[in-house]
């Protein structure tokens, strides 16, 4: 990681527990606000976009990754440098679709939920980490792919893994001369 | 002489065809826009992102390391203008620690001359 001159060597680093607190407080009031799971869901979904079309440039400025030339490539960029970088884990990666667009991030550990085991029961279709999947997709937008992303498996739900799907869509033509 | 905002903005814009036009009238497939514009009395450098933002210097045709400065320039850009929620996305960038650091980085750039920043 870089550092900008002027900035003070500060350590960086704050309390992983305070992240997880936070997100977890996030989606305690997003339960209080809405009383359907899709609602909180879709909500969650959006402040992801939110900051996956910010994020994308600190990610790109920080990692100097070179632009990915397939699906495969960005599949595992967003696993093996985004979530390394930014979670601290690395989810595998595997193509599930013979058309090689779809792809599946399995998450064999989630900061998100260090602390959580398992959803009440009037919380059944909440996908508690669903902001990740908001800022994938918005990420991914910014650098002209558009992308469906949802969770597929959820081991708070009592799936045995949690996993992410990645679907890209029709490849946008390269519009690098159009912002 | 100095430009104004809006002389800015619409020579800025202009030159975002011509970056366009760059890369369509290469005989080469994929190739990048307008890197580099030199005159007599400067050169223009473009960065451009993947996420399409272009980063543009003038400056003294001598001088060095403008690469590093604009590689800097979008790490600024992404931690005080992207960060700061109340910065709208394509708007102009009015955060004041944007531009502090943004000064910061160009005073350091233009310190080291025509060889480039020493570290």
């Amino acid at each position: 990681m870089s550092h900008l001159p002027g900035r003070k060597q500060e350590n960086h680093k704050i309390s992983r527990e305070l992240f997880v607190l936070t997100y977890g407080a996030l989606v305690a009031q997003l339960c209080k606000d809405y009383e359907k799971d899709e609602d909180v869901n879709t909500c969650l979904d959006r402040m992801g976009y939110g900051i996956g079309v910010r994020l994308i440039d600190d990610f790109l400025a920080r990692s100097a990754v070179k632009k990915c030339r397939s699906y495969s490539e960005t599949a595992d960029v967003i696993a093996q440098v985004a979530f390394k970088m930014y979670l601290g884990v690395t989810p595998s990666v595997s193509c599930s679709s013979a058309a090689g667009n779809e792809f599946s991030l399995i998450l064999d550990k989630n900061p998100l939920v260090d602390f959580v085991e398992e959803l009440p029961a009037e919380r059944t279709s909440l996908c508690y980490c669903n902001l990740l999947c908001g800022v994938i997709r918005g990420a991914l937008e910014m650098v002209h792919l558009a992308a469906e992303v949802t969770f597929l498996q959820d081991r708070l739900k009592g799936d045995a893994v949690t996993e992410i799907g990645i679907t890209f869509l029709r490849k946008a033509e390269d519009r690098k001369h159009k912002r | 002489h100095r430009l104004s905002s809006n002389e800015k903005l619409m020579l800025a814009s202009m030159f975002h065809s011509l970056f366009a036009i760059g890369s369509q009238l290469s005989p080469e497939v994929g190739s990048s826009g307008i890197e580099m514009l030199e005159t007599d009395t400067f050169k223009l450098h473009c960065f451009q992102t993947l996420t399409g933002i272009k980063f543009m210097v003038l400056a003294d045709p001598r001088q060095a390391g403008i690469d590093a400065l604009l590689r800097k320039i979008y790490e600024i850009y992404s931690d005080f203008a992207l960060k700061n929620p109340f910065y709208s996305l394509e708007m102009p960038i009015r955060c004041e620690l944007f531009d502090q650091n943004l000064k910061q980085a160009l005073e350091v750039a233009e310190k080291a001359g025509p060889f480039g920043p020493a570290s």
